[in-house]
Parts: structure tokens; sequence; C-alpha cells
């Protein structure tokens, strides 16, 4: 495979030739109870080199992480590093090794600052004021806008990832692991980070990059790992490979673009949005300035953007976990102004609503599927009967979204918590769609979901589409709003742009829009805008 | 204007038990651990510390004693908590009633018996000037072990890394875990600490407030404790103010009553009662201070990967 790359990489040759390997993975095996989470896996990464590890979710990718980073310890095999075995017994152990790992779901801190959040990372205890310092030198170099002083609950997802790499490249890493690093940022931000990664590289750091945004592998990877249940099923050179077929490798069976099937002829508007200014009652949310839009049945509309300018307050202002008194038909579902009604009255008029966050917000992570399942469908489903849970319905109403939706659960009883996102995505999204809706409105439909879930969400979306919904799309990740979407509007500081037909929309148009705003006035970042109330 | 004085000293007695066994359950609850038991540790230390005194007729020692007793039963509770994860709330009861039941158990021996109270601290002059002089320079040491914990408690909390830890892993011990901080070690030091200063509170009421032992003699002030961490936001600068407050209602209320105010006593003994709910139920309206303050993974249950 290195005799592809010819001689303009004859650095990384040498690299790769002489020494030995910064970390060897040598026979690795993890056994949960009930599972084989890792079998056997072995493979090398090379000082400066950027290795991709692909797997869809419950691959192993995670556990394996787990285990170089010394949150748990393997049953048998060994981790070289540098040529030494080495036991890594702790994260301290690791980030001490020079170990660093920006983790998926974050190991934040909500209620403490951006600056504290980054010393508890930290070994080496350092002065605030010097740590401060340092932060703000990371920050400028590799261009991370971060507030050290805000408090992360008031932070989006993507300002909140930042705080994450920001936190390991102070620790002038000699492994840097990624998880999902991409998912919530513009392709101007995906750049940037690609271009701090090669750098990063280039310096001689490792970088282990798991993600499931297989063209952005392509660009970046020059080697990767594909797990699957538990072991390795193919080595490539994502560079000689197409997305598609490393997708392939990774669920082991012919991948299916979505289809876009019939779609009936657009109908009347069953969404509109008029004028909607909404000023926010989080201290650092942002305010919605005068927000116009119209979705109509059988059509998809996406709403692009990063994340923290808006759309957290337009999906609750469209749910009605925020209602808007004085002015009702700032909102209109079905002809019906809706603004000053709760979820439940939405719900009642056909409306279904998926939010960003599956566990918390989405699901009840200690109740069961079928429990989740009732929540939000036994109006619809008819759960419910005289104030009493029909059993019997709402197990079924749990199994025919199991089915349907290939959720991998141990059955309707398993606790919403216990399943993987990517799973428990699948059933949220299900548990909406089968209810038939006449509007629906989902906030981040994969994010962090592996490319298999993905698609089938992304199918099932379009599906509803052609029974006649209107579709409503949040989302960060613009391949998703190119797969699915029929029209993009996008939103900053509270801002959305007017809607253009997916066909008339560039990528590098609706990134500036994106980031366009986000870049005025130099570190004013949109979601700083809102500024302390 | 001669009652000022001894109103303030007898405020002062009020408070300090509250205050030191506040201060533990603070700290015990910002690292996640929601103790129920502190009227339970009071009792045992209360006991603990009057028979010692008697015994060795040394207050000192009877003081470490029932620090050491708050402890011990601190940590069976952090034993069933956090190694054999109980439910905290349900172990939490279980250890009022417990110590309830075996301080009387005890303390049926040492009904009657007297003692020295604690020796107050006395600096010649300055001691003795009028009105400052025996309210600031003429307490006992615990009052001023009291005042030096929850200060101490603060600068903890917020200057030294310890602190930051301590938080860290109340506010998401999953994550904490991630990073590689020893929640459950961290748990253990933080629910043993709040057992000495419960123990500790409580040998201040058998040793200074009423220098004698009485079955129950906590008289409720371990859940005006617990209430005090919640009205104060978990930080320790309000819960100082909230202890003395607290400490100035209990008195009046006795002030009320030998006074003549025709109020019925019952409806005055209702008071400091009466207060705390009305303080929890202002605190509870401001959702950011709690968000900020309250340990998100208070009371639950922390089970490490494999």
């Amino acid at each position: 495979m290195t005799a592809m790359t010819g001689n303009t990489t004859g650095a990384i040759e040498q690299r790769t030739g002489s020494g030995p390997a910064q970390l060897e993975i040598c026979g690795v095996t993890k056994a949960f109870p009930g599972c084989l989470a890792n079998d056997n896996i072995s493979f090398r990464i090379e000082p400066g080199e950027i290795h991709a590890l692909l797997g869809e979710n419950g691959a192993g990718k995670s556990t394996l992480v787990k285990m170089i980073y010394g949150v748990m310890q393997a049953d048998s095999g060994d981790l070289l590093w540098e040529g030494n075995p080495v036991t890594i017994a702790s994260p301290h152990d690791a980030r001490e090794m020079g170990i660093g790992l920006v983790f998926q779901h974050f190991s934040l801190f909500e209620t403490m600052t951006v600056l504290e959040n980054i010393a508890l990372a930290m070994n080496d205890v350092r002065d605030m004021a010097v740590l401060r310092q340092q932060v703000a030198e990371v920050e400028k170099t590799y261009g991370l806008p971060l507030d050290a002083d805000r408090h992360v609950y008031t932070l989006s997802v993507g300002e909140r990832q930042r705080i994450e790499i920001v936190r390991c490249l102070l620790q002038n890493p000699k492994l840097l692991i990624l998880d999902e690093p991409t998912s919530v940022l513009t392709p101007q931000e995906v750049d940037k980070l690609f271009e701090t990664l090669r750098r990063l590289a280039n310096e001689g750091c490792a970088i282990l990059y798991i993600s499931h945004k297989l063209h952005e592998v392509k660009a970046l990877c020059e080697h990767a790992t594909v797990l699957r249940g538990g072991k390795v099923v193919a080595t490539c050179d994502p560079r000689a490979e197409t997305a598609k077929s490393m997708a392939e490798m990774m669920i082991g069976q012919k991948l299916v673009a979505p289809d876009r099937g019939v779609r009936p002829a657009p109908g009347d508007a069953r969404l509109a949005v008029k004028n909607l200014s909404l000023v926010s009652d989080q201290q650092f949310g942002t305010d919605l300035k005068d927000i116009s839009f119209s979705v109509r049945g059988g059509q998809i509309l996406g709403v692009a953007g990063v994340a923290g300018n808006g759309q957290n307050e337009l999906f609750q202002a469209l749910a009605g976990e925020t209602e808007i008194h004085g002015t009702p038909d700032c909102i209109i579902l079905d002809k019906q102004p809706v603004a000053d009604f709760g979820p439940r009255r939405r719900r009642r008029l056909g409306a279904a609503f998926v939010p960003e966050e599956r566990n918390g917000h989405g699901a009840v992570p200690d109740m069961s599927l079928a429990e989740n399942g009732f929540l939000t469908a036994f109006r619809r489903m008819a759960l419910s009967a005289r104030g009493l849970i029909r059993e019997v319905p709402t197990r079924i109403f749990a199994d025919s979204i199991i089915k349907t939706f290939d959720v991998r659960t141990t059955g309707n009883s398993a606790e919403a918590g216990s399943l993987s996102g990517g799973n428990l995505q699948k059933f949220i999204v299900g548990r909406e769609i089968m209810q038939d809706p006449g509007v629906l409105v989902i906030s981040q439909p994969t994010w962090g979901v592996d490319a298999g879930a993905a698609s089938a969400i992304h199918q099932a979306l379009l599906d509803l589409a052609a029974k006649g919904t209107a579709v409503l799309v949040i989302s960060q990740d613009l391949d998703e709003i190119y797969a699915i979407c029929d029209q993009v509007v996008v939103m900053a500081a509270g801002k959305m742009s007017a809607a253009r037909n997916m066909a008339d929309a560039s990528i590098d148009e609706i990134g500036l829009l994106m980031g366009g705003l986000h870049d005025l006035g130099g570190e004013t970042a949109p979601e700083l805008n809102g500024g302390p109330k | 204007m001669d009652w000022i004085v001894p109103l303030i000293l007898t405020v002062i007695t009020a408070s300090t038990p509250l205050l030191l066994s506040a201060t533990g359950e603070l700290i015990t609850e910002k690292s996640g651990v929601l103790n129920l038991g502190v009227e339970g540790m009071m009792l045992i230390g209360a006991i603990t510390g009057f028979a010692v005194t008697v015994s060795t007729g040394s207050a000192i020692i009877g003081i470490i004693a029932a620090a050491i007793a708050g402890m011990a039963i601190a940590l069976i509770f952090a034993f069933l908590t956090l190694t054999l994860m109980a439910n905290q709330v349900a172990t939490g009861l279980a250890l009022t009633i417990f110590g309830v039941g075996f301080s009387a158990l005890v303390g049926s021996g040492f009904v009657g018996f007297a003692i020295e109270p604690l020796p107050s601290l006395h600096i010649p002059f300055i001691s003795d000037i009028p009105v400052i002089g025996p309210i600031l320079f003429g307490q006992d040491f615990l009052v001023y072990l009291s005042i030096f914990m929850v200060i101490a408690s603060g600068w903890f909390l917020t200057k030294t890394r310890a602190g930051l830890i301590l938080k860290a892993v109340g506010d998401s011990h999953e994550s904490a875990h991630a990073i590689g901080y020893n929640v459950i070690g961290i748990r253990y030091m933080a629910t043993l600490f709040g057992g000495a200063m419960s123990g500790l509170a409580g040998a201040y009421l058998s040793l200074v407030y009423t220098p004698m032992w009485a079955e129950n003699m906590t008289a409720g002030r371990g859940w005006i404790a617990l209430a005090l961490v919640v009205f104060a936001t978990w930080r320790p600068g309000r819960l100082l103010a909230g202890a003395y407050m607290f400490g100035c209602i209990s008195v009046l209320q006795l002030h009320a009553q030998s006074a003549g105010i025709n109020v019925p006593s019952q409806f005055m003994s209702m008071l400091p009662y009466l207060a705390t709910v009305i303080v929890l139920v202002i605190i509870s309206s401001d959702q950011t201070k709690i968000r900020l303050n309250a340990p998100a993974c208070i009371g639950k249950a922390f089970r490490p990967a494999q």
C-alpha cells in the first residue's frame, strides 16, 4: 500500500520503515458478560501517521479506545508503546505517556467553567493564570475560539468539542485519539481541524481518527483499520478506496443509497413560521430574530448551521417547549396558529418532534423502551385507556418500532439508557415516524450514529416525506442535508437565510453562510453575540 | 441593654452545631453523596463525646472520640452506598433511625451525669472588653473551629485543585472517571469528613450547649443542617449566614416565650422549620443558582465500567 503513495510521501515511508511503532496493539481481547467486545485485535500506529479506525456502533471501537486510554484493562494481549510493552493503568498514566483523547460523549462538567474543565484534565498542576494564557495561545494557534470563563452548560455541542480538543493539544500529545470529532463542525472548521491534525502529524504526533464520515477519512488518513463485531476485518489505504467501499467493509454488506422514492406534488404549507422573534431565556442563549420559512407536505427542509446559532431555541419554539404568547400565528401548523400551545397540544394536531439530545430529552434513560414509546405515542397510538396504560398494545408498539427500524436490543423491556447511541436514535426516530405525523421536526437525526443506522434513518425520513409529511431537519451535517433535503435554509446568529433549492446551493456557499457571520468581527463568534442577559 | 450580650452568646451556641454538621454535609454533597443520616451521626457523636468525657474526665478526648465515632458511622454509610451501591436516601434514613436507637441504648447509663462544660477562651483584658470581648474572644474552641472550617471549606472548593476535583466528581461521575479520577475513593473521603463534622456537632450539643445527655437531644438539628445546605445553594459563605440566621430564629423563639409574647408556644417552636420551608421554596425558584451550584450527580450510585 505504501507503494501507491509514491515519492511525495517518502518521509512517511521512512518513518514507517524504521524504528518502533508509536503504539502497537497485539492481540488485544476484551470480553464483557455476553459479548466479546474486542477479539484478538492487532494493528500499529507509526509516529506521524494519521490512522483511521472504522466500524459501526458496537464494533468495539470505544472499548479499544478505553483500553488505550487506561479507562479499562484488556483481558489478554499487549500494548507496545514505542516498542516497549506497557500497562496503562489509568487515564492519568495514559496522559503521562503522551496519549490524548477527544471523547465522543464529552467528558465535561456542566456547572464548571471552560478553564476549570481544562484544568481538571491536566496532569501537571499549573497556575490558573498561566493555564489561561496557554489556552489562549492554543486557541489562537489552532483557531479554536473559546471563552475560558463560560460555564459548559451554556455551550453548544460544537463549542464543547473545542474544549476537548484544546484540552488535549495543551498536553503536547504523542498520540492523539479523536472519536467522531467533526460531527459538529462547519466544512470550513473541518478544514481547519484537518490542517491542525496534519500539522500535528508533521510534528511527529500519531493520530488515531475514529469517524463515520468516510470521505473525511479518505481526505485525511493514510491507513485504516476496519472493525466489525470486535474483530479486525480489513485494513486499507483510504486514499485508494471510495467512501462506499469502506462503508461496505464496515457493515459487511452492500450499501444501498437512500431512495428518494416517488414524491407527491408538494402540497400546502403544513408548517409555517412567520416573523418569529424570541428572546432566549438562557443566560448565554441565542435570540431568534425575525425567522420565517414554511415546509410543505411531501417536502424535506434542512436547517444548516453551526451549533449554538439558535437551532436549539428554534427547536424549542417549534416543539412548544417554549410557548410564545401574544402572537399565536407566528407558528402555524396545518392552518392552525399554535405558537401559544404546549408540546402535547401540538402533538395532538399531528406534529412530532425528535430533539438533539437522545438521553434525557428524547428518551428517559432509566425507563424501558416500551415505556419510552408510550410517553409520546399514548394518544395517537391509543396506548392508554381511562388513565391506565394498556400494557399489551404498548409492548406491541415498542416491538413494532424495534422490528421496523432494526433496533438492536434485548427487547422492549430494555432500559433506553442501555442502548448504544445509534440504536436509541433509531428507536426514537421510529417512535415518532410510526405515529404517522403530519409534521416532523427532527434535530441532528444522525449525530454520532454509524453509517448503517444513519442510512436507515435517512431512508425512513424520505419515506415519510413521500407519504405527504412535512419534514424539518435541523442538522449540522451538510452531507446529511445534501443527501435527503429538497430545500435548505442556514441559521447564523439567530437569523435565517432564505430557502434555496438543494440543486442551486453549492457547499461553499452554504459553508460561507454558516460561517460568514461567524467570522465577522474577529473573536465575536455568533454564539457569544447573545451575551450575558 | 444588658440582655444583648447574653442573647448573642446564646445565638452563637445555637448556631455552632448547625454550622459544624452543615459544613460537613456540604462537602459530602458536593462530591455527589446525599447522606440523610446527619441526625443519626450527630446523636452518635453526642453520646460518644459525653460518655468518653465522663469516663476520662477530658473533654478534648471526648470531642476527638465524637469525631471518630461520626466517621465510623459514616464509614458504614459509605460502605453500604458506595461499595455495595445501596440506595443513598434509604440508607441515610436508616442511619438516622439507627443513630437514634443506638445512642439511646448506650446513653441509658449516662442519663443524669453532670460534667464541666468545655472551657471558654479567656485572654486577659481583651476578653474583658465590654460587649466585643465576650462575643469575639470568649468562646470555646469549637465555635472558632466551626467558623474556621466553613471558611476553609469555601477556600478548598474554590481555590484548590483537590476542591475542583471533588466538585467534578459530584458534577459528573462518568466524566470524572473517564478522565481518570477515583470517584469512589473521593466520595469515601468526603463522606467521612461529613461524619466527623456531624460527630463534632453532636459533641458540641452534649458538652457545651447542654452539658448533659438526653435521649434524642439533637431534636431535629440534623435535618435543619441538611436543609441549610440547600438553603445555601451549596455555598459555604451562605451556609455561615444561614446557620446563624437559623440559630437566631431558634433563640428568638425561646426569648419570645420567656418574654411572654402572646403566641402559642407550639407556633414559636415551629418557626425554625417553617422558615426552612419558606426559604427552600424561595431558593428553589431560582433555577440558575441551583443549576450552577447543585452537584448534578447527587444521590446517584456510581458503577464504574469493568
